[in-house]
């Protein structure tokens, strides 16, 4: 039961965690009907800046405000030099230039920080395990990303659903010519969007950065998770976004820790530890499998075009 | 119209490659020099090219020429790159292969064309039993080896229990095969990770965190042994449940792991601190040439492959075209490595001694590894009976 509750942590954690890209990947791919393969390299980004920052100004909370601020930078000018031009285009110019840029931005990193990668070492606060409930410790960090996770997405349902701004993103979800029809400033609610998109980017790759290592093309693995979740909660959808990251991540985590026990009770168990992370890791696209033939706009669409 | 012109240029490309006339030593490399992983494959090339610098960058007088390719880790592409050594480049030896899945897909090739192929890094099961060739060679080990010397350890230290984890490909399913194969303990629990895209291991964690075990092995090879290790100590685990590693701390993962791989035992048949005036010669004219890098074991791999090459066409007097006699040259291991002794069994695998290496703080205050211990002498795998090469 212990080991049960620990496992759904963990795999809250990291549906937390895909929310986070996911979250970024479906506004700019709903409202602004636009592909950005480039975001995993936006979650790169935020994760080299802070390992940058960190060691700059050895503040851990200072050198991530700054990489966030930083990300969320990046993500404007790159929308305003490179990406505007591209609205016009179908999808599939926009897949070839948003590869570009991921191209572009490994290499960038390579020759500013080397090929070696970072690490972004974690103040002595956040090492402890803490215990939650009795008998069963969690690393701190770990409960720190679900914590600034769902803070993350209560602010983003409360700017999302309250207020005018996000009132503007809903309608340009459902209507994109119509809210430019009425006057609104559809270029700059599009630069706004695509920001916060880099900047929820950037955060879910600082969070990332001191549990996994800093490197080049530590964003390409897992935007195709991230792609999967906006395909299986509706594109468009924040709502749908977090529903399915928290499915994703649960099923992955859960598949991964109890999948091989009940494989061993039928298999032989050479069989059945190395047929279960292949297993395992096929899950989620079984999901997003059946949600595509039984749901073929998601399980929580935004409201209709 | 185009695909005639192309075709043209292709057949004009291909006629202007000059035959393997044998003035040059040509050598192909193929290792990773793209992605996460690109660094282990720079420091073999950092190291190979050191060696040839001690050569002279000559071999029996000959020139020699390397032809570097990237194998992006990926199985089909390394195999692309095999082929196109070989067969357009005409090689006289081919080097490299970090990775056993990459070098069992290209495997064929090499010995179909009867190249020489000199494996400075993996070591699978298959390579050392049934599939060993007369035209491979292994300057490093066969995979168990490592995680057995590791199993010997922990019986020494008198070790229980043990949790396994490692990654689901050839290279992670022989290393826990070998420690278990010595281990006499009991082994409470076995996990896969998917590789290499798997980079998070809580799920893993947890399960070797309840399952009592008194110790935890694993296998994380270049990056994947930086976050394994963080996430080890992020659990807490590091002053409850003691680690035991092979191939996961390095020269090339400690400045990432930092304290996190402080007194964490592992195995290695080389050690940047062995006795011997070859090992020094190495690893101080690499600290020279390359300033501020260390090299690896998989470097001194590599620079053992340039020698032993030298050794057999020194033996030859250049003549690449004479396979049998190098063979036989080859197989006498005629040439000093910088891990000390060094012999080869019927199979090509190195006859070696695996050494106890610790992390400790060097004279700078900089984190390095230390040979603590030999754990085995002379020590053979455990797959040359199923090799049908007999001595």
């Amino acid at each position: 039961m212990l080991v049960l509750i620990e496992q759904s942590l963990n795999g809250l954690q990291f549906g937390l965690l895909l929310f986070l890209l996911a979250a970024g990947l479906t506004l700019v791919f709903g409202i602004m009907d636009f592909v950005n393969l480039a975001h995993g390299s936006l979650y790169m980004m935020g994760a080299y800046f802070a390992a940058t920052f960190v060691a700059w100004t050895n503040s851990f909370v200072l050198g991530i405000l700054m990489a966030l601020g930083a990300t969320l930078l990046l993500g404007i000018a790159l929308e305003f030099i490179a990406l505007r031009h591209l609205y016009g285009r179908d999808h599939l110019d926009q897949v070839l230039a948003t590869f570009g840029l991921i191209l572009f931005f490994n290499d960038a990193v390579r020759l500013i920080w080397g090929p070696a990668g970072l690490s972004l070492p974690l103040p002595a606060w956040l090492t402890v395990p803490v215990q939650i409930v009795p008998g069963v410790f969690y690393p701190a960090y770990r409960l720190s990303i679900i914590v600034v996770a769902l803070a993350v997405a209560a602010m983003l349902y409360f700017v999302v659903m309250r207020t005018r701004i996000g009132m503007l993103i809903r309608a340009g979800a459902s209507n994109r010519e119509m809210i430019g029809a009425l006057g609104i400033n559809i270029k700059l609610l599009f630069t706004l969007v695509f920001g916060l998109g880099a900047a929820l980017a950037g955060l879910a790759g600082l969070m990332q950065a001191p549990i996994l290592t800093v490197q080049i093309g530590m964003g390409e693995n897992i935007l195709i998770l991230a792609f999967v979740i906006i395909v299986i909660g509706g594109i468009g959808s924040i709502r749908g976004a977090f529903m399915a990251a928290i499915f994703v991540g649960m099923i992955d985590t859960l598949g991964r820790a109890f999948l091989p026990d009940l494989l061993r009770t039928v298999l032989s168990s050479a069989a059945a530890s190395t047929a279960a992370p292949a297993l395992s890791s096929m899950l989620i696209y079984l999901l997003m499998a059946i949600v595509l033939v039984v749901r073929p706009e998601g399980l929580f669409p935004a409201s209709k075009r | 119209m185009k695909k005639a012109f192309w075709l043209a240029g292709a057949m004009v490309l291909a006629l202007a490659q000059p035959a393997s006339a044998g003035d040059t030593i040509k050598i192909g490399f193929v290792s990773t020099f793209s992605g996460p992983t690109a660094v282990i494959g720079n420091d073999m090339r950092n190291s190979f090219e050191l060696a040839l610098d001690h050569l002279g960058r000559k071999m029996a007088g000959k020139p020699v020429e390397v032809i570097y390719e990237d194998d992006g880790q990926k199985p089909d592409v390394g195999k692309q790159k095999t082929e196109k050594l070989i067969q357009s480049d005409k090689v006289d030896f081919i080097v490299g292969y970090i990775w056993s899945n990459v070098l069992l897909a290209s495997l064929k090739t090499a010995v179909d064309s009867k190249t020489f192929l000199i494996t400075a890094n993996a070591g699978p099961s298959q390579l050392a039993g049934e599939l060993c060739s007369p035209y491979v060679f292994s300057t490093s080990w066969q995979n168990d080896q490592t995680p057995q010397a590791v199993g010997t350890y922990m019986n020494q230290k008198g070790v229980k229990s043990v949790f396994l984890i490692g990654p689901n490909y050839a290279a992670g399913k022989d290393m826990l095969a070998g420690v278990k194969s010595t281990f006499k303990g009991q082994v409470v629990g076995e996990e896969y990770t998917v590789w290499p895209s798997q980079l998070d291991f809580s799920a893993e964690l947890t399960k070797a965190k309840n399952s009592k075990a008194e110790s935890i092995f694993v296998f994380y090879p270049g990056a994947a042994g930086v976050q394994f290790l963080n996430q080890y100590a992020q659990a807490g685990l590091k002053g409850q449940i003691p680690l035991y590693t092979a191939f996961t701390i390095d020269e090339l993962t400690l400045p990432l792991q930092k304290e996190n791989a402080l007194g964490i035992p592992g195995a290695q048949q080389w050690v940047n601190d062995l006795p011997f005036p070859e090992n020094k010669k190495f690893v101080e004219d690499y600290r020279k040439k390359y300033t501020g890098l260390r090299p690896t074991f998989y470097g001194a791999q590599s620079y053992d492959a340039a020698n032993l090459i030298n050794s057999a066409v020194v033996a030859v007097k250049g003549d690449t075209s004479k396979k049998d006699e190098m063979k036989a040259e080859m197989e006498k291991a005629n040439f000093k490595s910088v891990r000390g002794p060094f012999k080869y069994g019927n199979n090509h695998i190195p006859i070696q001694n695996f050494y106890l290496q610790d992390v400790v703080k060097d004279a700078d205050g900089q984190l390095s590894l230390k040979t603590v211990a030999t754990i085995v002498e002379n020590d053979q795998d455990r797959y040359h009976d199923k090799c049908p090469m007999k001595k």
